[in-house]
């Protein structure tokens, strides 16, 4: 049974992108300071800047909620937001419902999910059509964080 | 290759001044696309780029990437290169384009990652 050493959750807010990308950096620094590995780090910070990108991109405000334990990062990132019709399609790299705007931002190339997806250990999207998507991201942990 | 060498070859303009040039790269990633970026880059790679908005540099820092160029003589603005310096990142621009730079780069013995 693993323990819970922390839980923290941060408002994303939808069509604000020069903040897109705050909650990650903020998450980047937390991980350091916590002793998590550079390798570690930097796959659990590219899922929270893909979900966040996402967020700002599509939704008008979510949440990421970070759950550290003695044995894994869990993100949770739950938006507000038009919902993915197809999941398995939105999985599809390649694949994008991105408007102008948003591949002028550089993104939108549907590569986001599948990056999210290939840096998780175990990775789950729940979407409601008109309501919004929750995607759960797991990352297992080689060693035990230091507080 | 150091980034003073690259900048030489590339005829670079150095948009973060005092940042170290002496440091050493072998790796490149290019793309518009920051979900390409950081889809490839495995970190201290140097970046090319043409997208000039503050997302290029959030995503060389969420990446890992040593120092970004920008290509095509596009230039961002202060608030981008002051969030570079932030982030301890060198960011240089040039009026070549993305092909033409690989190419030069990749001839002096540097290499993609895949």
């Amino acid at each position: 049974m693993s323990t819970e050493l922390l839980r923290e959750s941060f408002r994303i807010q939808g069509r604000n992108f020069d903040k897109a990308g705050e909650v990650s950096s903020e998450i980047k620094v937390m991980l350091r300071d916590l002793c998590i590995d550079a390798a570690n780090t930097r796959r659990t910070v590219i899922i929270a800047y893909e979900g966040e990108m996402n967020v700002v991109m599509y939704a008008q405000r979510g949440t990421l909620t970070l759950t550290l334990t003695d044995e894994d990062i869990n993100l949770q990132i739950e938006d507000e937001g038009p919902g993915i019709p197809d999941i398995n399609l939105a999985l599809q790299e390649g694949y994008s419902t991105a408007t102008d705007e948003m591949r002028e931002l550089g993104f939108g190339f549907g590569m986001g999910l599948p990056n999210m997806k290939k840096n998780s250990d175990e990775f789950r999207i729940e979407s409601n059509v008109g309501r919004g998507t929750r995607v759960f991201a797991r990352i297992k942990l080689d060693s035990r964080p230091c507080s | 290759m150091t980034l003073q060498e690259i900048q030489a070859l590339l005829q670079c303009e150095v948009l973060t001044q005092g940042d170290d040039l002496q440091l050493d790269v072998s790796q490149v990633v290019a793309s518009d696309g920051m979900s390409e970026i950081l889809a490839f880059a495995k970190s201290k790679e140097l970046m090319i780029t043409g997208l000039t908005n503050i997302q290029s540099i959030r995503t060389a820092d969420i990446a890992g990437v040593s120092a970004v160029i920008y290509c095509r003589g596009k230039l961002p603005d202060k608030k981008v290169i002051e969030f570079a310096r932030q982030k301890h990142i060198p960011v240089l621009a040039t009026r070549m384009g993305m092909f033409d730079i690989c190419g030069v780069l990749y001839n002096k013995g540097l290499k993609g990652v895949s």
